[in-house]
């Protein structure tokens, strides 16, 4: 078959495993801020303060992220904004993660016609432009409940996960445990959850933590437009109010749940490509640790 | 090659077919029609007249029946929002659009392949470790807000260039071929620097992989065991082969920067597709909102169609399967 050789790591595998723990710890943090927010936050995210005194003030001592043009509190809808975020995010990257994952399962396990049709279709389905969809029926079917938007967003998102655990579940089925599992008389479902479902876990996995960070994104530009969350719900999207703080001149209230939304998403890729590399070598440049630290690392080719 | 082009491009017109009944019915089932929500001072007998003129009362079969055999005939409808057929609305918006992304894909295929290649040669001296964490902090950030964060340092705090349009509204008519030319150009740098910073950091990820993945095999070293240079060994062997992941990143990257251009395209009032698709939205002007989404769609498979011909020109391994 194929000769693999193995490949230069892009950095010291330390180093790499270093910086991934740094991000998983921040993504704790995240989560905790985000399950505290109520404890933490010092005001309540829909207060608004004063609104004639408070209004728009830059940040200080009192307001570290200054206050909103509603007076708000800029820190505590950051905050609260971390709760809608998150959870908008794995929630809708777990519906996107099943949804693929049996799509794929059942066009792999059936083949034939089943499996042409179902391809065909997803193809359909991958040539819709995401972002337009998402914006012709959220503003479409508007208002929608929050939960309905969440579903939305995952079910717009499972096309890539159903391809690669069709594609991975598509070589597992020819494997010998299969057969044996077929022989000993398992029927398709059985083989289907029990010997193809664990084997194809590894890329759903690794393309789940790397999609939360887009979902995370989509959210804040949808709600961005108006047509996500909306306020005065807080999510990080909500919080630019199309964009006309920049305009006002009061930069914080832009500034501060961006940043927000760049570090959340760092991490996830961060870890995200970490996981790849802990669970599938073949797709990401790494050396096996043995070779780490040599110049070319042309060392041993592995055949599979 | 001319039966693949030929396979291909049925099933492309098979994807679009589908593609249009989906977005139909999703966008027609949606409660209401496109006048139930304008101005509460139209008398229901208005609305009811428009909903006739415009075949909104009819059977959604019958819509839809109707609606397929204008497409087939080459005609989008009619947008009632903007008065005009859809095919001149697109007529105009679209150029402006792809004015934008032609220049991006280009930069940011130069800027990002050179940059991955750098990061790849060099991986592990400090200074590609440092634009690699770069190209993966700018990777992670959204697209309007790098836009808006854009308008606020140049536009705001040292206000050098327009916050948006594409032409001075007022003193445009007025200024001379060179003047008119650089207002253009001065709206043009701000979206055009979103776009490109945002996808060349992408590119530059896929390119340094798909080198580290090149770098090691037999035939480059071979190439240095023959006594090249490093420099001739990276650009010449191995980057040649490290190329075609570029072929498929494009014919992605291309629709994908359509979705991307609706949000900078809003932040800059830039008056391409992207601002076309969201202001019909809000007015439910339904022919023109499927008109983007068959358009997007088309972008979709074109570019996939282009990429999956350039591949195989580019690598006879796929030819001769």
């Amino acid at each position: 078959m194929f000769a693999e050789a193995p490949l230069p790591a892009p950095a010291p595998a330390r180093r790499v495993d270093r910086t991934a723990r740094v991000a998983l710890l921040v993504l704790g943090v995240l989560y905790a801020v985000a399950f505290l927010a109520p404890v933490i936050a010092p005001y309540s995210p829909s207060q608004q303060i004063d609104i004639v005194a408070m209004k728009n003030r830059p940040p200080s001592l009192a307001h570290p992220f200054g206050t909103d043009r509603f007076s708000r509190d800029v820190l505590t809808r950051v905050l609260y904004g971390a709760r809608l975020s998150l959870s908008i995010g794995t929630l809708a990257v777990l519906v996107a993660a099943i949804v693929g994952t049996a799509y794929g399962l059942v066009a792999a396990s059936f083949g034939g016609v089943v499996d042409t049709v179902l391809m065909r279709l997803l193809d359909a389905m991958l040539a819709i432009p995401r972002v337009l969809l998402l914006i012709a029926i959220l503003a479409l079917w508007n208002p929608l409940p929050l939960w309905m938007f969440v579903v939305l967003l995952g079910l717009t998102g499972w096309f890539d996960v159903s391809r690669l655990v069709r594609a991975e579940a598509l070589t597992v089925r020819e494997r010998e445990f299969v057969l044996a599992a077929q022989s000993l008389g398992a029927g398709r479902a059985r083989i289907m959850i029990r010997h193809l479902l664990p084997n194809v876990l590894a890329p759903v996995i690794v393309t789940t933590t790397l999609g939360i960070g887009n979902v995370i994104v989509l959210e804040a530009a949808l709600s961005f437009i108006g047509i996500g969350v909306r306020e005065p719900a807080a999510s990080w999207g909500t919080m630019f109010h199309e964009g006309t703080e920049v305009f006002a001149g009061t930069w914080w209230a832009a500034l501060f749940p961006g940043v927000a939304i760049v570090v959340t998403v760092l991490c996830f890729n961060i870890v995200g490509d970490a996981l790849r590399a802990a669970l599938d070598p073949r797709q990401l440049p790494r050396a096996p640790r043995a070779l780490v630290g040599t110049r070319t690392a042309a060392g041993t080719a592995t055949v599979q | 090659m001319r039966r693949f082009v030929a396979v291909r491009l049925l099933h492309a017109i098979v994807v679009l077919f589908l593609v249009t009944t989906i977005a139909f019915f999703l966008i027609h089932l949606a409660p209401g029609d496109p006048f139930s929500f304008e101005n509460s001072n139209i008398p229901g007998q208005v609305r009811d007249q428009w909903r006739h003129q415009f075949g909104y009362d009819r059977p959604l079969i019958e819509q839809y029946g109707r609606y397929l055999g204008s497409v087939a005939r080459g005609q989008l409808g009619f947008s009632h929002s903007q008065r005009l057929p859809v095919s001149q609305v697109l007529a105009l918006a679209l150029p402006r659009t792809l004015l934008l992304m032609s220049l991006a894909l280009a930069l940011s295929f130069a800027l990002g392949i050179q940059l991955g290649v750098y990061e790849a040669m060099h991986w592990r001296a400090r200074r590609a470790r440092v634009t690699n964490a770069v190209s993966l902090l700018i990777y992670s950030v959204p697209d309007f807000w790098f836009a808006l964060m854009l308008l606020l340092a140049f536009a705001y705090w040292i206000p050098i260039l327009p916050a948006g349009g594409m032409v001075d509204v007022v003193l445009h008519p007025y200024m001379s071929g060179l003047e008119a030319f650089w207002d253009r150009v001065r709206h043009l740098l701000l979206p055009l620097l979103t776009l490109t910073l945002l996808l060349s950091a992408l590119i530059a990820r896929y390119q340094r992989a798909a080198l580290l993945e090149v770098l090691p095999t037999d035939y480059v070293r071979t190439a240095r065991a023959k006594g090249a240079d490093e420099r001739l060994a990276v650009r010449r062997h191995a980057l040649r082969n490290a190329l075609l992941p570029m072929i498929t990143l494009g014919g992605l990257a291309f629709p994908a920067l359509l979705g991307g251009a609706v949000f900078v395209e809003r932040v800059f009032s830039w008056p391409g597709m992207g601002m076309m698709v969201t202001t019909a939205i809000f007015v439910r002007d339904y022919p023109l909102i499927l008109a983007a989404v068959i358009v997007g769609a088309a972008m979709v498979v074109l570019g996939n169609l282009l990429a999956d011909i350039a591949y195989a020109w580019a690598d006879p391994r796929v030819r001769v399967r």
